[in-house]
This record gives structure tokens, C-alpha cells and sequence, in this order.
């Protein structure tokens, strides 16, 4: 199972970095997004996915998957969920602040 | 008890939330802002002062025992940063005050510098992997705010390479987390040293230790510097001061933290790699710096060096040249603020910033210029003044080890430094004056105050390098000897 995973995560990685090189802003801003979800994957995956009952107290019969990557990845999304909502707007002011240029550019050579 | 431990953090976050609600109150900001990092600079030497008493201090947060829970951890190294950058934060404030202008006051200029040094603060406090992270990303939401703030063409268009770099190099951090957390199961700092001792550095965790320095390395500068002239020379001075004067620097501590407490076991692969990196560094800043004549590129490639030779103390990792990067980054902290102001209050007195295009500029604007010259010899280490002491004891590591060609680069690195500086300073102070008398414009005394207050200080550090000292050896000792840092936080018998 977690060769599965860590195979998808490299496949969102090789995506994300192709996104990122190229010349669109909103494809690199996509590519960023992509770049977080194979993070997130990553964690899941490196601390283990071990069978086991959710991490509730009272549920599953005294065994648990490991509750310390699920805080650390929902840390993780709400950081860079912020982060892409701050980039989206920087790159709607850019678009807006020199008309026609970096952004439509990109888009256009598509 | 300790509790005093949380402050630095604390009372930036909490004036800064404060701030957010007296928007409209330009005065009352500025006086929270400056109290709030007086109070921090005062409570750091307190600390130190414990620390030296008592040795390192720790605060586990909701009293879970240290692998469980986060912690903060205050050691010598740590407090001696935190101290230089509230002083340093504090009177860039003093000059911000002069010259941002109210647009930028009343779009939460203040909470966002106060944002910005919580994260700083943090960050170099903190025992526990993951809470750096996101101490970094406090720190860098708060600098993408400060870089954007104002919305000029030039800003928009940097910080966006400025954003999607520290995205991705967030990325890594978070990838080098799950790595190490997949190979050793903890994210305490102390304990991960303790299990990576117990383990043996296996080259899995080469690997890692090798990400990490790649991660830090880009948001240090080192090697990975190429987004850092651009982004450092378009938002306002005050900004550029404290971004040239904290950020690199929080890279800067990671590594030396990272490679001291937990990958020391490979010295061989990894301190040669970051020697190589640092010397490259050396040589990549030395020829922006040349290269330009751009007051504010020049001032930048210079962060660019002074990051390539704290780390060859790294590199060499024997205690003298630690020491000596330690007393060299407290000094280049402070002087790179001085030196980011005083080329934007020359370009904001000349209205531009091509070394070409100024000219006799002492006539004009004698202590200025002065002070200018003052700070050119402190950061190419001329003897009474600050950098010195740090070049030498660096200098002596290098020797010492026998790494002779870092030693040679690290000297080298110093003349073009001081050419660099001293090509501005021969272009723009000295020759014809073009500015005459009744076209000059006055510069206004409170936006030298700072200036003169920053090189005060580092002429101080100079002059009185024995203060730091003990602080200093005790910083040292702490960073070579592992043990000492892993002991105080889990207890004896574990940290053998």
C-alpha cells in the first residue's frame, strides 16, 4: 500500500514541477497546489499506514493508526491554504497592475 | 518559572493583534509597536542572564514531558539572536516611522512587522521540528505582506518569484519532515538527537541531512541565492533593512542548529558539502557585488556573502570558529540594517539609485557620509570596529582546521567587500557636487538617529567584545557539545 502512495505522491510531484516551469502564473500557482497535496500524501504515507481504528478514544479495539501526521498535515493544509489564497490575489493584482503582460502572455503562448 | 520563555514570542503576537483594531491610530501604533519590541529587547537580557545562572532553560508547553509535547528551548545561542533581532527590529521601527508614509501605516504595517519578528522569535526558540516550520511560515506570511505592501509595479513583480521560492522550499522543509519522522519516529529536536546517536547516521539520514540543508539553504541564501538581490531591493528601506537584517539570519540558525545537534556524525560528507557551498557563495556574492551599480543590488549581494561566511565557520566546526560565526552574525545582523538604510536614505535623497548618477554627496549630507564610511570599514573587518573579532576567530578555525582554501575565499571575500562599498562610496560621497545648496533637499534628523543608534552599536560590539564574551563561549560550547542540549531537555542517561 505504501508503495502505491509513494508512487502517486512522485507522480504529483513530476506534475507539480512541470506546472511550475512554465509560463503561466495561475499554471505555476496551480503547480504549487499539486506540490502540497504530494506533501501531504508523503506524511500520511511515511508515518505509516497501518491498519487500525481511527484515532477516537472508544473506537477500534485498542489499536490506532498513528495520530501525530494527521495534526501535522491538517497544520500543514490550513498554512498553505493560506498561502495560495495570498498568491491567487497577487497574481489578480499583477495581472491587473501591468495589463496584459507576465500573466496573459503566458496564457496566450499556450 | 519559565514562562518568561514564551514572551519573545508572545508579546510581539499579542501587540500585533492589538495593532490590527487601532488602525486609524497612527501615533498610538507606532509607540505599541516600539514599547512592545523595547520589552522583548529587555526581557532577552534577562534571560541571557538566567541562562548563564542556570544553564539552558526549557518550557514545555501544557506540561507534557519533552517528546511528547512541543517545548521551547532557550540556550545561549538562541537568546543572544532574539536579543539582536528585537534591538535591530526596534529601531528599524524608529525609522519606519519617518518613512513609510501613512498609506502604508494604516494598511497594517506595524502588526505585520510584529508578526514577522514573532515568527523570528520563534523560530529560534523552538525545540520541535515541526513547530519550526511553522514558526518559518509565520515569519514568511508576514514578509510576503511586507513585500507586497504598497503595490508598485517592481514589488508585484519580484514578490511573486519571492512567494512560489518559498513555496516550494517550504515544500522540501515539509518533505525532510516526513522523511525524518518515516525514519526515526519524533520530531523533539533533543530526542531526534538522541536517536540519531543511537543510530548511527546511516546514509538515509545523509539523505535527509542533505535535504534539510537544501531547504534552509534556500531561505538562507546559500548557494540558492538567486532570488535574493531581487527581492531585497524593491520593498521600502525599512522593510529591505529588516528582511537583509532577520530573514537570511533564521536560515543561517536552522543550519547551524540541524548540523550541530543532529547530523554531526558524517562530518566528512556533510560539513564538506557545506563548505563547498559557502565557498561558492563567496564567490557567486563577490561578483554580484562587483558587477553592480546599483546601490541596492550591491547592498544585497553583500547579505549574499556575509551568508557564505558565517557558514565557513560551520564548515570548519572546530569551537574557536563557531565563536567567531556566532560574534559575526550578532555583527552582520546589526550592520546589514545600518547598511540596507543608509543606501534607501540615499536613494530617497537623490531619487536614484545608479552609483553613477551621484556625486559628491559629503558636502551635502556630511554625516551621512560618515557614517556610511564607518560602517564600510565594520563590515570588511578593519580592527576597532564589530566584524573583526568574528573574521578573525573565523579566519583562525579555518587555519586551524587546515581548510586553507575557504580561509583564502573568506579573506578574499572581505577585500571585495570592502571594494564593493568602497566603489559607492568613492562615487557617490566623494567628487563633484551636483546637488547645489538650495536644491538640496535637508535630510530629516529622525531618519539618522536610527543610523547613528545602529553604528553606535556595532562600533560598541567592537569595543567591547568582551562582554559577549562569556555569552558567546557558552553559545559555543552548547552548539559543539550536543550532550549539554540533549541532557536539559530529556534528562540524564539518555543523552549519552
Amino acid at each position: 500500500m505504501e508503495t502505491l502512495i509513494i508512487i502517486l505522491a512522485g507522480v504529483l510531484v513530476t506534475v507539480a514541477t512541470y506546472l511550475i516551469l512554465s509560463k503561466g502564473v495561475l499554471r505555476v500557482i496551480l503547480g504549487t497546489a499539486i506540490l502540497s497535496h504530494a506533501a501531504h500524501l508523503l506524511l500520511m504515507t511515511m508515518g505509516g499506514l497501518k491498519k487500525g481504528g481511527v484515532p477516537v478514544i472508544g473506537e477500534g479495539n485498542g489499536i490506532y493508526t498513528d495520530a501525530l501526521p494527521q495534526a501535522l498535515i491538517l497544520t500543514s493544509i490550513v498554512i498553505s491554504f493560506a498561502v495560495t489564497a495570498f498568491l491567487l490575489v497577487l497574481a489578480y493584482r499583477t495581472y491587473q497592475e501591468n495589463e496584459l503582460s507576465q500573466l496573459a502572455r503566458g496564457l496566450k503562448d499556450e | 518559572m519559565n514562562n518568561i520563555l514564551v514572551l519573545p514570542m508572545v508579546i510581539p503576537l499579542l501587540a500585533g493583534i492589538i495593532l490590527i483594531f487601532l488602525r486609524s491610530h497612527v501615533h498610538l501604533q507606532r509607540w505599541i509597536s516600539f514599547a512592545a519590541m523595547s520589552v522583548v529587547a529587555g526581557l532577552s537580557i534577562y534571560i541571557l542572564e538566567l541562562i548563564q545562572m542556570n544553564g539552558i532553560l526549557r518550557l514545555d508547553f501544557g506540561n507534557w514531558q519533552p517528546p511528547f509535547g512541543i517545548l521551547f528551548v532557550g540556550d545561549s545561542f538562541s537568546m543572544l539572536l532574539v536579543l539582536t533581532a528585537s534591538v535591530v527590529t526596534g529601531i528599524c521601527l524608529l525609522y519606519a516611522f519617518q518613512s513609510i508614509g501613512e498609506a502604508r501605516e494604516k494598511m497594517f504595517f506595524y502588526p505585520f512587522v510584529l508578526f514577522m519578528v514573532a515568527g523570528v522569535n520563534g523560530s529560534f526558540l523552538t525545540g520541535d521540528l515541526f513547530n519550526l516550520y511553522v514558526c518559518f511560515e509565520v515569519m514568511l506570511l508576514a514578509s510576503y505582506a511586507l513585500i507586497t505592501l504598497g503595490g508598485t509595479k517592481p514589488q508585484f513583480k519580484e514578490s511573486i518569484k519571492y512567494v512560489v521560492i518559498n513555496v516550494v522550499s517550504s515544500w522540501l522543509f515539509l518533505v525532510a519532515i516526513a522523511y525524518l519522522y518515516g525514519a526515526v519516529g519524533t520530531l523533539n529536536m533533543a530526542h531526534l538527537s538522541a536517536r540519531i546517536a543511537e543510530a548511527g547516521q546511516t546514509p538515509l539520514l545523509t539523505v535527509i541531512s542533505i535535504l534539510f540543508l537544501l531547504v534552509f539553504g534556500l531561505k538562507a541564501g546559500l548557494l540558492l541565492y538567486f532570488w535574493l538581490p531581487g527581492s531585497y531591493s524593491v520593498p521600502p528601506t525599512a522593510v529591505a533593512a529588516l528582511f537583509g537584517a532577520l530573514l537570511t539570519k533564521v536560515g543561517i540558525y536552522a543550519i547551524f542548529r540541524m548540523f550541530t545537534l543532529l547530523f554531526y556524525h558524517e562530518p566528512q560528507i556533510t560539513h564538506t558539502l557545506i563548505g563547498v557551498m559557502a565557498g561558492i557563495t563567496m564567490i557567486g556574492g563577490s561578483l554580484g557585488a562587483v558587477a553592480y551599480k546599483d546601490i541596492r543590488q550591491i547592498v544585497s549581494y553583500n547579505v549574499v556573502i556575509a551568508v557564505g561566511f558565517i557558514l565557513v565557520g560551520l564548515a570548519v566546526a572546530t569551537p574557536i570558529a563557531v565563536e567567531g560565526s556566532i560574534y559575526y552574525l550578532i555583527h552582520d545582523m546589526i550592520v546589514k540594517a545600518v547598511l540596507f538604510l543608509l543606501a534607501g536614505t540615499m536613494v530617497a535623497l537623490t531619487g536614484t539609485a545608479k552609483i553613477d548618477r551621484m556625486s559628491g554627496l559629503i558636502r551635502n549630507y556630511p554625516l551621512l557620509g560618515w557614517l556610511f564610511f564607518i560602517v564600510m570599514l565594520a563590515l570588511a573587518g578593519i580592527p576597532p570596529l564589530s566584524g573583526f573579532i568574528g573574521k578573525v576567530l573565523v579566519g583562525q578555525g579555518a587555519a586551524g582546521g587546515g581548510n586553507y582554501v575557504l580561509l583564502a575565499l573568506a579573506l578574499l571575500s572581505s577585500i571585495f567587500v570592502l571594494y564593493s562599498l568602497l566603489k559607492i562610496f568613492k562615487n557617490c560621497f566623494w567628487g563633484e557636487t551636483i546637488i547645489s545648496e538650495d536644491e538640496q533637499i535637508p535630510v530629516k534628523k529622525s531618519l539618522l538617529i536610527p543610523c547613528v543608534i545602529l553604528t553606535a552599536i556595532s562600533i560598541g560590539l567592537g569595543l567591547g567584545a568582551e562582554v559577549l564574551a562569556a555569552y558567546v563561549k557558552d553559545a559555543a560550547n552548547t552548539l559543539m557539545n550536543p550532550n549539554v542540549y540533549v541532557e536539559a531537555i530529556l534528562g540524564k542517561g539518555i543523552g549519552q
